[in-house]
């Protein structure tokens, strides 16, 4: 053949290709054209008996024109399988407004998540958490806080009692997380700083109160701690908790028997609409909420903790976790909390992933 | 404590205001409860005369009157027919709020006549019901005057919510002297505290008994020629804005000084008393009393009482008695000003449930000194308000010396209560309080005999501050040690932590369950030991400590189930108690599920939950406190038996069962009216062992660059057989180069022998070294086949 032969072959074979519509016919015009007995492969078996200058120069046509093809064949085979494509997921669908396959997650209590949080704010001022049983001696529960044997708190109708042991003494269900005070202090030297949330038990039951309920209590021991401190700390604790930095906080004379001087903490709030909001109202806003109790330990209760009080000083404070779970997360009711009905549980539980964290935010 | 702010002011000079008042009060530890003041909603109505009353022109039964308010002439048209010239009324001007008619009155025309107010009615004023005519005020009364002073409404009532140990402040006295010692006005020298000679010897007299009871020290005086008339009206007012009832000028009197003063006093009306002693004693067992508020008690040997020989007279520092009560046709009366325990009478007073004025005060502690100037005080209110003589003074006892000297270190307000204070302020403001102060080179404080609550340096430190103001103290931040804060909780509260946000994450809900639950409910899961009774329960059904978490969370399913909710999880992470010592106490994370794992959902994937879905939230608790898995044996025989019997079991590592899981026991569901089946777990984190030594790096992870081979096996067994046993007989053929076997499939039914069951597994073979050939493949599957079929009679499935 012949230069001119062969560009008219290629021309003719490439018009093949473009002509195949189908992959299969695609295939049928690759192997007529570089198949074994394929048109080009032909004449390149047909080179052997051309003369060397012949040869080469017909070779170097032919490598060029099978070149051409092939990458003719390529392109249209890439063509055709998009076009394929195109036309088969033409008919696929799937409706995308179903539902998704369920997926079930539950929820952390608001009790749970506000210790965790507690425990961040403390945390980062250098508490420990400290714990202690809810079956309690009359020692670590009263005695010991310098509840004496007549007072109120120790009634029948304020504490729960277990029955009396063979040495003719009664166990209670501790009232207040205090008695981890007197504990730590039995077993730790100070400096002391703890937190020890836990729950505690009351003998009532009504529309603000409940049989058990849940307390935390903070403890700081050294040599130097004064009121200033107790009122920095909490100061700190309640703006973090909250999430108000400029949350007014007031300290009012009170009385408890295991510290002195007592004070009570109120924080800012206003009432409106049935609403009870949390925050700074400015200058005047005279509302004031009731949160915690507070003071400097008695000398009294260092003594009975095993605890120089000549030489020791420091505050205590205790706080209601439920309340405050209340206040921050709007929860009206506090009988809900122990009521275990799923709905409230999935409403106002949190996410298992959302761990309280300060530095990524409470 | 309730008192008026006209009545604190018989004690404090002060030009502050009332606002300024409550501030303070709360500022000093005096919680203000509430602050009332009745008169307010009358604020506008005054007393005015009729100076002119004219017929109205157009109707016969109006008249328009002229009246003068003091300030103003105001023409009113008017239909009340005792309208007339000269009287004085009460005058209601436009634009005021008329309670009885819940309206505001408007300037109007009537008739076409201006009115510009109206004078009121009783019954405009809800007064009364009377409606007939309009009031009618006394000739002399001033004209222009605020009509809720001609009532005596007009003084503000403030309400003190008192801590227990300020008895001091239950007399209105003790609270103005707190306010002066804070800044607020001067308190005024006491009245009624000249002694008063009496004319004459008591023809009665005190004993007490020495049997130890409640009173340490009485005086008495009598008085004749008394009359028990109506209190004057001052007093009376008084009285009822703090809620108290006048009865008769002898009840008052001593009312009054108990608020007053806060010193409690009884009067017995001394013609009904046989004998001329009364007694300070021990009541005897069953002795009757009838008290003053018309009932009658049967007493025991623990409580006090005022003897009248056999019978009677008073419960001690609680009540007095019916019988020798104080009517208005007494004309003798013996007083009595005791000094009783506090703990006593708080005693007696709460195990027969009577709450009085006098019981408030003597167990908070009463002033001792104030049996004397008690007796005085009362002498001056009956002579002057009931007439008549009072004798000389009787007493029988001693008062107890509570005196006592606290030093106070001039920097420990500094030190304690954190705030720079001068001495000499200091001084100053214990000395206004009413303590004695001894200035040599140390500085030694007495407190005065009203402050009992004061025993230490601390309660000095306190007392200035809280005057000074708590809100001085500058707030100082904690400061940490190091720059960055140690690890805060336990490695055991940090796993608490983490079972409890795995569990969640399993889709079960947390949930906080009482610790308590009912006994009846506790001898359904086995009975609790009889030292988690509790003696005092608040109800039958939470009437012990839990032993299991288990109850109280299927009766909290079906609670869920009665609202019509299904196919869900609980838990909680929680206490349950073996007996009442510390180490009884375990700390438990337990849970349920109920009905299908998924709710109904398109694609028919869910299905009936089962105890393999409790073991897998055992499991992954466990592996969430960092138990050894791999330790772990399954045992069925040593679970509880509210758990199903054939589809539960246990986790132990070693002896020691680190959890219970399976199907609860239909009999314990159906004792507790629950429908639906349920599963549980418990597992009992505390029992997991701790490392003691925590290293951060993991073992080297050894990956084979060579391709893992799969073969599927099947064997028939015994429908009762373990198919874990047949797994860890797998897994032991070659530990090294089976990887993992997994089993694919549980079968029984066509094609299977009934009785038998097929389990299938698929083998994971990871070369290490070089690839592996058929042959060695063949080998070791064989050797697999005959372990298993040797070891437990299992049948190859061809």
């Amino acid at each position: 053949m012949t230069p001119s032969d062969l560009t008219e072959l290629e021309s003719s074979l490439l018009a093949e290709i473009a002509a195949a519509d189908s992959l299969e016919k695609l295939e049928a015009v690759r192997v007529s054209v570089l198949g074994r007995k394929g048109k080009i492969t032909e004449q390149m078996k047909g080179l052997s008996s051309l003369e060397p200058s012949a040869r080469k120069t017909l070779g170097q046509i032919l490598n060029q024109i099978k070149d051409r093809l092939t990458k003719a064949i390529k392109t249209q085979q890439i063509s055709l399988e998009a076009t394929e494509l195109k036309n088969r997921i033409s008919g696929e669908t799937s409706d995308v407004t179903l539902p998704p396959r369920p997926r079930k997650i539950g929820h952390i209590h608001p009790i749970s998540q506000v210790m965790e949080e507690c425990v961040e704010i403390f945390g980062e001022m250098g508490f420990l958490v400290a714990e202690g049983p809810d079956i309690e001696d009359d020692f670590h529960n009263f005695t010991a806080l310098n509840i004496p044997p007549e007072h109120p708190a120790r009634q029948m109708h304020d504490t729960f009692y277990l029955p009396e042991n063979d040495e003719g003494s009664r166990l209670v269900l501790r009232t207040h997380t205090s008695p981890v005070q007197i504990r730590t202090m039995e077993n730790n030297s100070p400096p002391i700083r703890i937190i020890a949330p836990g729950r505690t038990y009351r003998s009532d039951s009504d529309a603000t109160h409940t049989p058990m309920f849940h307390q935390v209590e903070a403890l700081v021991i050294d040599e130097t701690t004064h009121m200033g401190h107790l009122k920095g700390c909490i100061i700190d604790f309640c703006r973090a908790f909250f999430g108000i930095p400029d949350l007014p906080v007031r300290f009012r004379p009170s009385h408890f028997p295991f510290t002195e001087p007592s004070m009570e903490v109120d924080i800012g709030c206003i009432r409106a609409d049935g609403e009870l909001k949390i925050g700074n109202f400015g200058e005047g806003a005279d509302n004031w909420l009731e949160i915690m109790g507070s003071g400097m330990v008695h000398p009294k209760v260092l003594e009975y903790g095993g605890i120089d009080s000549n030489k020791y000083q420091g505050f205590a404070f205790g706080m209601g976790i439920d309340r405050l779970a209340m206040l921050k997360y709007g929860i009206p009711d506090l009988r809900t909390f122990f009521d275990t009905d799923l709905r409230w549980l999935s409403h106002y539980g949190f996410v298992p992933l959302g761990v309280p964290s300060m530095i990524r935010g409470l | 404590m309730k008192f008026t702010l006209g009545w604190l002011k018989d004690h404090l000079e002060t030009e502050a205001s009332l606002a300024k008042i409550v501030e303070t009060l709360i500022r000093i530890g005096l919680e203000v409860d509430k602050v009332e003041d009745p008169g307010s909603k009358l604020d506008p109505f005054i007393t005015a005369q009729v100076t002119d009353v004219q017929k109205h022109p157009d109707a016969d039964r109006l008249k328009i009157c002229k009246v003068d308010t003091g300030s103003e002439q105001v023409q009113v048209v008017c239909g009340a027919p005792n309208a007339r010239v000269g009287m004085i009324g009460v005058f209601a001007p436009a634009g005021s709020w008329i309670p009885g008619l819940d309206f505001k009155l408007k300037a109007a025309e009537i008739r076409g006549v201006k009115s510009n107010g109206m004078l009121v009615s009783e019954r405009e004023m809800e007064l009364s019901d009377n409606h007939e005519g309009i009031i009618e005020l006394p000739e002399e009364t001033i004209i222009g005057k605020p009509f809720a002073s001609i009532l005596g409404i007009d003084d503000p009532i403030i309400d003190i919510e008192l801590t227990p140990n300020r008895p001091d402040c239950t007399g209105v006295r003790g609270i103005a002297r707190d306010l002066a010692a804070a800044g607020l006005g001067r308190l005024k020298p006491s009245i009624n505290s000249e002694p008063i000679e009496g004319t004459y010897d008591s023809p009665f007299s005190w004993s007490i008994t020495s049997d130890d009871n409640a009173c340490s020290y009485v005086v008495g005086r009598h008085f004749k020629g008394i009359t028990n008339r109506p209190s004057p009206k001052w007093l009376q007012n008084r009285l009822n804005a703090i809620g108290l009832r006048p009865i008769s000028a002898l009840v008052d009197i001593t009312n009054y000084i108990a608020i007053d003063l806060g010193r409690p006093l009884h009067v017995f009306d001394s013609n009904k008393l046989n004998n001329k002693t009364l007694t300070m004693r021990r009541a005897k067992s069953k002795e009757p009393f009838f008290a003053l508020i018309d009932k009658h008690y049967k007493l025991d040997e623990s409580k006090t009482v005022i003897g009248d020989g056999d019978k009677v007279a008073a419960l001690a520092g609680v009540m007095g008695g019916m019988d020798s009560s104080c009517l208005p046709e007494t004309t003798e009366v013996f007083l009595e000003v005791a000094l009783f325990d506090p703990v006593q009478v708080a005693t007696t007073g709460r195990a027969m449930q009577i709450e009085s004025d006098a019981r408030y005060r003597f167990e908070r502690g009463v002033d001792p000194q104030s049996a004397e100037w008690g007796a005085e005080a009362a002498a001056h209110m009956i002579l002057n308000i009931c007439g008549g003589e009072a004798s000389k003074k009787v007493s029988a006892g001693s008062p107890l010396d509570a005196s006592r000297l606290i030093e106070l270190r001039p920097d420990r307000v500094k030190t304690l209560g954190g705030i720079e204070v001068a001495i000499e302020e200091q001084i100053e403001i214990l000395e206004k309080l009413g303590f004695s102060i001894n200035k040599g080179t140390k500085i030694l404080v007495s407190p005065p005999t009203w402050r009992p609550d004061i025993h230490g340096e601390a309660d000095l430190v306190e007392e200035i501050t809280r005057i000074i103001g708590f809100e001085k103290i500058i707030p100082i931040s904690l400061a940490r040690e190091q720059a960055l804060p140690s690890v805060t909780i336990s490695p055991r509260q940090k796993r608490y932590g983490i079972a409890r946000r795995t569990l969640a994450a399993e889709g079960l809900e947390e949930t906080v369950t009482w610790s308590f639950m009912g006994s009846q409910h506790a001898d359904i899961f086995g009975g609790v030991d009889e030292s988690l009774y509790l003696s005092n329960p608040i109800s039958s059904d939470l009437d012990v400590l839990r032993p299991s978490i288990i109850p109280n969370l299927v009766l909290a399913a079906g609670r869920n189930m009665d609202r019509g909710l299904q196919n869900f999880g609980l838990f909680e992470l929680g206490p349950a108690y073996q007996d009442a010592t510390p180490e009884g106490q375990l700390l438990v994370a337990t849970g349920i599920r109920q009905g299908n794992i998924e709710n109904r959902n398109w694609s028919n994937s869910s299905r009936e939950v089962d105890a393999i879905d409790a073991k897998g939230d055992a499991l992954a608790t466990l592996e969430a406190a960092e138990a050894p898995i791999k330790s772990l044996k399954i045992v069925t025989n040593d679970i509880p038996e509210y758990y199903h019997p054939g589809r539960s079991a246990s986790f132990r590592l070693g002896n020691n069962i680190l959890a219970w899981f399976g199907e609860l026991h239909p009999s314990v569901l159906q004792k507790l009216d629950i429908s639906s089946p349920l599963v549980g777990f418990e597992v009992f984190l505390d029992r997991i062992p701790i490392k003691k030594k925590r290293k951060t790096a993991r073992p080297p992870l050894k990956l084979s660059p060579l391709q893992a081979v799969y073969r599927d096996l099947a064997f028939i067994f015994d429908e009762d057989y373990a198919a874990d046993n047949m797994i860890a007989i797998a897994l032991s053929v070659d530990d090294d180069l089976i990887e993992n076997v997994r089993l694919f499939d549980v079968y029984t039914g066509k094609g299977i022998e009934k009785g038998k069951k097929s389990l299938a597994i698929e083998v994971m073979l990871q070369p290490r070294k070089e690839t592996l050939t058929e042959e060695q493949i063949d080998d070791i599957i064989q050797k697999i086949v005959l372990a298993i079929t040797n070891k437990t009679g299992g049948v190859l499935r061809s």
